[in-house]
């Protein structure tokens, strides 16, 4: 499944990094420490986070993530959107929390 | 293969510019030709290091050197050095102010992580003048 159509299904905001929606996406990973994100998520993993700052496309291009999914509303730099749209890493925004993302990912077939 | 270098300067507190050395590391490894898995390896050796170097360090430099048996990953600062590496090396633990952990660093992961990556460690501090790091990833037959 592509984060595209992960979007689309799931009625979610893609706020930047529109080149990267034909990537790739198998699973989901959701974890707000950056280093265990570094050493756990997988690539092509959909990375759910309240995490905000520029900082997480530095991981999440390095992991070759697939998108991050920023949840809760939580408040997004604009230095975020910018770098996000450089490395193609898709950065959508949703209202829900990470356990219902987790549980929208799971119905949709992501990872199983 | 002949022996390649790069080095990098890694000011201290730029949030901004973190995580690019790594990113430039992982571009030259690619175009090396290297197999994922070591990328990863590399990558995430060099991501933890470079962000030491940027939340502890007064500055410093992240150096790759990469020859035909390894890839080797050279972190060295201008201080403020560790009081007790073994501590320091231990997961969980952190110096880290509240700030930096708010923004999800900070979690005691850096160190034991870049050891994890590596087959060769070597940590060596001195208070005051700084920390030295050498990590080796051995290429094997397939790298």
């Amino acid at each position: 499944m592509t984060v595209g159509e992960i979007c689309d299904k799931l009625n979610l905001e893609v706020l930047s990094g529109e080149s990267g929606l034909e990537r790739n996406a198998n699973g989901v990973y959701i974890c707000d420490l950056l280093s265990w994100v570094m050493a756990h998520a997988q690539k092509d993993d959909v990375w759910i986070t309240i995490q905000s700052h520029s900082n997480i496309v530095a991981v999440a291009s390095l992991l070759e993530l697939s998108c991050i999914i920023i949840c809760e509303d939580a408040e997004i730099e604009d230095e975020t959107v910018r770098k996000s749209a450089i490395e193609g890493i898709p950065i959508v925004s949703s209202k829900k929390s990470a356990f219902e993302l987790a549980k929208d990912m799971v119905n949709l077939g992501l990872g199983s | 293969m002949d022996n390649i270098r790069y080095d990098f300067e890694i000011e201290k507190d730029d949030f901004e510019r973190a995580g690019e050395a790594s990113s430039s590391i992982k571009k030259i490894l690619r175009q090396l030709g290297l197999n994922s898995g070591i990328i990863r390896r590399v990558a995430i050796a060099a991501y933890e290091a470079e962000m030491n170097l940027v939340i502890h360090s007064n500055g410093g430099s992240i150096v790759i050197e990469i020859d035909p048996r390894k890839v080797t990953i050279f972190a060295n600062d201008k201080g403020p050095g560790i009081k007790d590496v073994k501590l320091a090396m231990k997961e969980g633990y952190s110096t880290a102010s509240d700030r930096i952990r708010e923004m999800g660093f900070g979690a005691g992961m850096g160190l034991p992580n870049m050891k994890k990556c590596s087959d060769d460690f070597s940590i060596k501090s001195i208070l005051k003048e700084g920390t030295f790091i050498v990590m080796k990833m051995f290429l094997k037959d397939g790298d």
